[in-house]
């Protein structure tokens, strides 16, 4: 493959006007300029001492900005030319899925039947949304073999709390029951040393304590370290699987029998479900709970950092606890709003992020059953065939049958020449591609996680090959990188020391 | 089968030769055999792009909305304008497909975006700090209550039931994990009644209330100050360019929802948590933080700060597991906040007040439709009527409105009515005289 013409690695971060910086909005005002327009309403123009007690209104100012729409657009347009994105190439950010944002998502979320809906409408105002929100959910637990979903969390960490608070309801319901302690001493959640920060992060929100389980030589839960750990103060586990290393936990079912012996219950942390679509599913692996990122896995967009979604699928036993109100099918085939019977309670103000659910939806409508499994076996594939290419070049600590991602290292390079993995993240910006995620999992030294996703072509994985190659075979010149980016490498420790949080924090 | 996998068929069998297999099953050979799928998923077959479009159409036109149902329905999400420059600039690609900034050097674009975006929530608020979004105004109450109670070490939560009955929930659901003893204090004649004696970390007030009514934050200021607590105020972002900002009159953390600026309703989501404190506090912020500092040639730019309040560096001690947040709707905020301007923002907030008193006095004028308290309003405002408010919103519905929010049965039967800068005399004037049809 490497005789012939590659595509991708050309898409470049550099702005376009230039290394210049671009100013602050506030910097662009200038007094008494206006870009709004509001409509014409023939509503009594009374002033602000008319309506309003004079006690409360404002004396002291409120200086937003003054420009006019057109430089408005051109300092937000500027904007997005100092910026890189999925859509200018390949972003194979580990644990982050990054694939491809198909358009037609955007163009079913921004439906006005969808987007004109005010949430309180009642439901037989809204049977369109109803519906849609209803199949998403059977659609979720066809995939993941669960029984009931709520589609309210935002995103992947307020499923994860919504899992553990659904897990601490469920214990407290069946406390002094046969075989289980009572949820006063079920206490401990356990986590493998190679799960994501938000994990430890729910645990302690949800009112437990960390307990943590180191990986085996082979990367996976050492599952004698396991044993040792579970008792009955244990409430649950929670996995990612395949795990932050792109590994598949080969020892599921007898994990999950061990949990389950002790009382404790299983969850599911979706961040990796991209791996296994219509290959295998958490229900049938023995998991309870199931948190799903819509943002990775389904397509949606990641905008910068949200808004994401986040639904929780459970297991029947589990289904009466779920945040409610749930859009349920009635006989009679119209869609109603319903709080299960022992809900814990909403985690949305509204509904989750309805139109990130749209999206989801569309995406799943398009691909389909088959498509999905397709999306798993070329993630899988993609991933399996860099970390080939990639022998002899990097490290690669678990060199075994991966999954949708594999995690490289810079140790032998570092010890050799000085290469870290923050010179080959840099160095990889100046050619065009984004950089794979570092320094996680922390049980890898220098690590580079590395996740290619189904959508991008084999030359374009040629392409990001040699690319790091070139970089593995100049250290010194790593160290430089970037040079060609809107900004170079950024002082984070001035930023921390000396804040300037805002605009008006200047010195 | 779906559309964006670009492999060929030559492409995946010369793949999987390089890596020593022969079939994409063989992939999937580290999952036991017990567990892999014999049969597909019990999900229909892929669609073409066109016959995606088609059964997102139906579903969508299968909701009323828009000029078949005009909006006076309020109570946390609003039927404001959205204008062109905010819908075509929140689309772009750049914004719309990129990660969360942990590449700096690429990621200028969001960054600075964001910087802009919590320097005009700071300054609405009233206090130094924003954080960089967070999911929307009842998650934002949630983190503000811990951030309080970690920096007061007192666990009492005294929560006004003036605060959106939504959010109230959504406050206890949390609870049941962090332990917080929430009390709710009462309303009186539409207001909070604060209680005269007690300790608690945190006091929870919506300004103006969840039924319209503008409370006192001197009050609350001073409820607060006798119980030792900090004062959480959850402002509405609209009516901020009338009334004084909470900071203005001692709020220590600000939060509230985001949504009026830029976002449309969408049956409540995407939105968008606004947090805003005191700099005292910043090392308890939630979420993340964007700061400026320069590049090794000493140019201007902007980086996620603070870093280690997060999970990933933190993890359980972490002061909050927020990871993915709201960005693209913080910079849709941004954007419509610079549309507006400094004129504009005041502008808004004075048109829905003048609408909202028109709206409210005509209704008033209906034989049976009686006021729900006498507390000042801005923006929005409670009656009770001779029909049950559920009813009435499915009659009015006939009629062509969304009357507004039936209130929940902890304030008595009524509805909550808002009034926006989109509707015109004629549309308030065809709602009373609906309204009026409808309950004679």
């Amino acid at each position: 493959m490497t005789d012939r013409m590659v595509s991708g690695g050309r898409a470049t971060s550099a702005p376009i006007m230039g290394h210049d910086e671009e100013p602050t909005i506030f910097e662009l005002s200038s007094p008494g300029r206006k870009a709004w327009s509001f409509r014409t309403t023939d509503v009594p123009e009374w002033t602000a001492e008319e309506l309003i007690p004079a006690e409360h209104l404002r004396s002291e100012g409120l200086q937003v900005t003054e420009v006019s729409e057109r430089d408005l657009v051109a300092h937000f347009t500027r904007l997005t030319h100092r910026q890189y994105s999925v859509d200018l190439g390949a972003y194979p950010l580990g644990s982050c899925t990054m694939k491809y944002n198909p358009k037609l998502c955007d163009d079913a979320a921004s439906l006005p039947g969808l987007t004109d809906v005010h949430p309180s409408a009642p439901a037989s105002l809204t049977q369109g949304w109803l519906e849609l929100l209803a199949s998403l959910a059977d659609t979720l637990c066809a995939v993941t073999g669960m029984h009931s979903c709520t589609l309210q969390p935002p995103a992947g960490a307020a499923g994860e709390l919504t899992g553990l608070l659904l897990m601490r309801a469920f214990h407290e319901a069946h406390a002094g029951g046969a075989g289980n302690a009572g949820s006063r001493q079920r206490t401990k959640v356990i986590i493998p040393d190679s799960a994501h920060g938000t994990n430890p992060a729910s645990v302690t929100l949800g009112g437990y304590e960390t307990v943590t389980v180191p990986s085996d030589e082979r990367g996976c839960v050492d599952v004698a370290a396991l044993r040792e750990r579970l008792d009955e103060n244990v409430a649950g586990i929670m996995l990612t699987n395949p795990n932050t290393l792109g590994l598949f936990e080969e020892d599921i079912v007898e994990i999950a029998r061990a949990v389950h012996e002790v009382g404790g219950l299983l969850y599911y942390d979706g961040a990796n479900l991209n791996a296994i679509l219509g290959v295998t599913r958490p229900g049938d692996m023995g998991f309870d709970i199931v948190h799903m990122n819509l943002h990775k896995t389904f397509a949606v967009p990641h905008g910068g950092g949200g808004p994401g979604a986040g639904p929780v699928a459970v297991s029947e036993r589990l289904a009466p606890y779920l945040p409610g109100p749930l859009p349920v099918r009635g006989a009679d085939g119209t869609y109603r709003w319903e709080v299960p019977a022992q809900s814990i309670g909403r985690v949305h103000s509204w509904h989750g992020n309805a139109l990130a659910l749209a999206r989801a939806y569309s995406y799943i409508l398009a691909n389909g059953g088959d498509g999905l499994r397709r999306v798993a076996e070329a993630a899988v594939l993609n991933a399996n065939w860099l970390r080939h290419r990639l022998r002899g070049v990097y490290d690669i600590p678990y060199d075994r049958p991966n999954m949708h991602e594999f995690v490289a290292s810079t140790v032998s390079l570092k010890k050799a020449s000085g290469l870290k993995a923050i010179d080959v993240a840099k160095r990889l910006l100046e050619e065009g591609f984004h950089s794979p995620t570092t320094y996680f999992p922390l049980i890898v030294d220098e690590a580079l996680m590395i996740e290619p996703t189904e959508t991008e072509s084999p030359q374009t994985l040629e392409a990001m090959a040699q690319a790091l190659e070139r970089i593995a075979a100049d250290p010194t010149d790593a160290k430089e990188a970037p040079r060609t980016t809107p900004v170079r490498r950024v002082d984070e420790a001035r930023a921390a020391r000396q804040l300037i949080p805002t605009f008006d924090a200047r010195p | 089968m779906g559309h964006f996998v670009p492999h060929t068929d030559a492409e995946l069998a010369e793949m999987l030769a390089f890596i020593g297999l022969s079939s994409l099953d063989e992939l999937f050979e580290t999952i036991p055999g017990a567990l892999r799928l014999s049969e597909g998923l019990a999900v229909a077959p892929g669609l073409s792009e066109p016959d995606v479009m088609a059964e997102m159409t139906r579903l969508a036109d299968a909701n009323r909305s828009g000029r078949d149902l005009l909006c006076f329905a309020g109570g946390g999400a609003y039927d404001h304008e959205v204008p062109a420059a905010t819908r075509r600039l929140a689309f772009r690609s750049e914004f719309v497909t990129a990660y969360t900034p942990y590449q700096p050097e690429v990621a200028q674009g969001v960054l600075q975006a964001l910087f802009e975006y919590q320097t005009l929530v700071s300054r609405l608020a009233g206090v130094e700090v924003a954080n960089a979004s967070l999911y929307d105004g009842a998650s934002a109450t949630v983190e503000a209550i811990n951030l309080a109670v970690a920096a007061t070490g007192r666990e009492r939560v005294w929560l006004s039931h003036g605060v959106n009955p939504t959010w109230r929930e959504v406050v206890h659901t949390f609870a049941a994990g962090t332990g917080h003893d929430i009390v709710d204090v009462p309303l009186h004649d539409g207001l909070t009644a604060w209680p005269g004696g007690g300790e608690a970390g945190a006091v929870v007030v919506q300004y103006p209330n969840y039924l319209g009514g503008i409370e006192s934050l001197v009050e609350a200021r001073a409820a607060a100050d006798r119980a030792g607590a900090l004062l959480i105020v959850a402002f509405d972002p609209v009516a901020a360019g009338l009334l004084h900002s909470p900071g203005h009159l001692g709020a220590d953390v600000v939060v509230g929802e985001g949504q009026p600026f830029g976002t449309p309703m969408s049956l409540g989501g995407p939105y968008l948590g606004l947090f805003a404190c005191r700099l005292q506090h910043v090392r308890r912020l939630p979420g993340r933080l964007v700061g400026e500092t320069v590049d090794v040639d000493g140019r201007r730019a902007y980086v996620t700060t603070l870093r280690t309040r997060e999970q990933d560096i933190r993890r359980e001690k972490a002061s909050s597991n927020v990871c993915t947040n709201q960005t693209l709707i913080a910079v849709c905020c941004a954007i419509q906040m610079s549309w507006l301007g400094t004129s504009g923002v005041r502008e808004l907030a004075l048109r829905c007040a003048r609408g909202t008193r028109y709206t409210r006095d005509a209704l008033l004028g209906i034989d049976g439709v009686e006021a729900h308290s006498g507390a000042p309003t801005l923006r929005e405002f409670a009656v009770r009527t001779p029909v049950p408010a559920t009813t009435l919103v499915e009659r009015m519905a006939d009629e062509g409105f969304l009357a507004g929010v039936p209130l929940t049965d902890d304030y008595g039967d009524g509805l909550l009515v808002a009034v926006t800068e989109r509707r015109t005399r004629a549309e308030i004037d065809a709602y009373v005289d609906a309204m009026g049809k409808v309950l004679r």
